[in-house]
């Protein structure tokens, strides 16, 4: 596989008046193309912020890239300045936000907020990127675009207004299309249906998608690989399977044994205790280890390496040392993990036709 | 839209009748008579001019006539100046009034809106400081310490404009700028505010993320979205500049309408202070209906309802 991302020991840092916040302290990932690597972690882990650092989107000051290289097709997007940068953004990277009720201007006309890229990057008439402003609001369905391509966001429900940014974001076809919960301001159903969009256009344009989220089910049902970020790190990277099917970090336990599901109805839902570390001053050792149950000595002392379990499999925790005593999830999550395993294949099977 | 200015324009003429009616009461109810100060005139010369202007007839008659001529678009006669139309009196003093106060509120808004602009864009660096001083000079120092300064520095020792008096449009230049101060100060503070917030919201965001340049994410991005709270502020603000200001107009010896307006009171001048107010009205009314029709033209979302399906 082509590798199309590669991502090198990236930290990003806020400077406060309370001192630096490191946001995110050395994340390393890939992500080939064509494919779907998902990002998960709860509120606070870095998600966000890594994949805004990938644009340059963090605002400077307070925000700055402290370290590290973000190669995108080989160069480092961590060297290019404002101008460069705003020839790659919306052309070949391009980013949907999550909260479709405000990321779309509101004296603008839909229109014109689909034409803006076309008409930068690859200098269409007014009119040629009118024409295709339709095409792409066809694409992502939304009928009587002839009509409406002429209309403002207030005129739209929240799922229409999420498809319309989602038609800015692949307007010029970009090869890494970044989504951060393009999901979680949308009720159920209209998720669905927006997920099934993201999925049926990366199988006609084949970029890749970064996938920001906390949702487990979402990352079952639409990633190929799978991250887990904690405190500013990635934790575990595997494939969706080897993250569903064999985690290996404590804390991809209590996600998944925290996610709800329909037969787990009279147990009480697992909630992984304590905090998210301050990351002004992060903990020395593990950041992990003040919440885990399975911590030992040097989870205090010295941060773990990433221990690789498979060719695609990599998990940064002191249990996958050669000296660490066997330890096997605790019972309830891995019951817990069987059910779901369960759930996720019906869910990809349950996939329509 | 046509059903909806009529409509508005109805109420416009219902809000100038209660205005009408109220300035006229309260008018009655000040102390005198616009004969108080004569003092060379005898007790039945005073009898006799009142009944010539109605004035010994009871308030609620006076009123009822006073609104009767109204109707007939008849403002009266000015006691002042004998045999001349109210009408005429407000007409000839409004025009520098109006001139000076469109003069300083383009300019102010002009001025204002790019201070405010820069400050927003380099946000707490040296042109953002020093755009804020400006404002805050400007809505600090009153406009008549401003007059006496420039009447000073760039009238007197520099010779550049005419100290006061009023003719040609250098005649406006310094009253003009003195003027302007205020709407420049209110102008930057209120873009500033709106455009720190704008340019921190998710759809600017979203433009950044398209590969639009900081001049496209300020200017067709941010502005528009910054005006609404502008519009509000500079409205009554246009109107208080250009009915007149009584200092600056004394200061510069501007005929305006100001002055005349003071006057009248003083004197007890009813016809020209019920013009007066009313002409005053109207056009704040007018500037209402302006305002509320600008809205909808910076705003889509408050756009009315484009007739129903």
């Amino acid at each position: 596989m082509e590798k199309l991302l590669q991502v090198n020991n990236l930290k990003v840092s806020f400077d406060t008046y309370g001192g630096e916040v490191q946001a995110v302290r050395g994340v390393n990932f890939e992500v080939n193309k064509g494919e779907t690597l998902a990002i998960v972690g709860e509120s606070g882990s870095g998600k966000s912020v890594t994949t805004k650092a990938l644009m340059r989107l963090i605002p400077q000051p307070p925000g700055r890239i402290k370290e590290g290289e973000i190669l995108f097709e080989g160069k480092d997007l961590a060297k290019y300045s404002e101008k460069q940068m705003q020839k790659i953004r919306g052309k070949d990277i391009s980013m949907i936000f999550q909260d479709p009720m405000t990321s779309l201007n509101p004296t603008m006309k839909i229109g014109n907020q689909i034409m803006e890229g076309l008409v930068k990057h690859q200098k269409m008439s007014k009119s040629q990127a009118k024409k295709r402003a339709i095409e792409l609001m066809e694409l992502v369905g939304l009928p009587d675009a002839a009509n409406r391509v002429n209309q403002y966001p207030h005129q739209f429900s929240g799922g229409q207004r999420q498809r319309v940014v989602v038609a800015i974001a692949l307007a010029c076809n970009p090869k890494l299309l970044i989504a951060d919960e393009p999901t979680t301001a949308l009720d159920v159903t209209i998720q669905a249906q927006i997920l099934e969009l993201m999925k049926d256009i990366q199988k006609k344009t084949d970029s890749a998608i970064i996938f920001i989220t906390h949702d487990l089910g979402v990352v079952a049902n639409v990633a190929d690989r799978v991250a887990v970020m904690y405190a500013g790190k990635i934790v575990e990277i595997g494939t969706v399977d080897e993250i569903f099917y064999n985690p290996k970090h404590p804390y991809t336990w209590g996600l998944l044994g925290s996610m709800p599901s329909l037969d787990s109805a009279d147990d009480e839902l697992y909630a992984i205790p304590g905090t998210p570390p301050d990351l002004l001053n992060p903990p020395k050792g593990d950041a992990f280890a003040a919440r885990n149950e399975y911590a030992m000595k040097i989870d205090m002392e010295q941060e773990p390496p990433m221990f690789k379990v498979s060719d695609t499999h990599y998990a940064a925790t002191w249990l996958l040392h050669e000296n660490a005593p066997d330890i096997a999830p605790p019972p309830a999550i891995q019951r817990r993990m069987e059910k779901m395993s369960r759930d996720v294949q019906y869910q990809t099977k349950g996939d329509r036709p | 839209m046509a059903r909806y200015i009529f409509q508005r324009v109805l109420y416009m003429f219902l809000t100038l009748v209660l205005i009408a009616t109220f300035s006229f009461f309260l008018m009655k109810m000040l102390p005198g008579t616009p004969l108080t100060m004569e003092d060379k005139l005898s007790e039945t010369q005073k009898e006799i001019i009142l009944e010539k202007y109605g004035l010994d007839d009871p308030v609620p008659i006076q009123y009822l006539k006073y609104m009767a001529g109204l109707a007939q678009g008849d403002l009266g006669i000015s006691f002042q100046f004998d045999n001349r139309e109210v009408t005429d009196i407000i007409l000839s003093r409004i025009g520098p009034s109006m001139q000076l106060g469109a003069q300083a509120l383009l300019i102010g808004t002009a001025l204002g809106m790019l201070l405010g602009l820069i400050s927003a864009i380099y946000h707490n660096g040296f042109l953002d400081y020093s755009s804020t001083f400006v404002a805050v000079i400007g809505k600090s120092i009153p406009s008549f310490i401003f007059a006496g300064l420039l009447q000073y520095y760039v009238g007197l020792k520099l010779g550049w404009f005419p100290v006061a008096l009023w003719g040609t449009w250098e005649h406006t230049v310094l009253p003009t700028i003195a003027l302007a101060m205020f709407p420049i100060a209110i102008a930057a503070r209120f873009m500033r505010t709106e455009m720190l917030e704008v340019l921190g919201s998710d759809f600017i965001q979203t433009a950044r993320a398209k590969g639009v340049n900081k001049f496209g994410v300020v200017f067709k991005h941010g502005v528009r979205n910054a005006l609404i709270p502008l519009v509000t502020v500079m409205g009554p603000l246009a109107i208080s500049l250009m009915t007149g200001t009584l200092v600056i107009e004394k200061i510069f010896a501007v005929p305006g309408i100001g002055e005349q307006f003071v006057i009248s009171i003083t004197t007890n001048d009813f016809p020209i202070i019920m013009g007066t107010t009313l002409f005053f009205s109207f056009f704040f009314v007018f500037i209402i209906l302006v305002i509320d029709l600008l809205y909808g033209i910076i705003d889509p979302r408050i756009r009315l309802a484009e007739g129903e399906k």
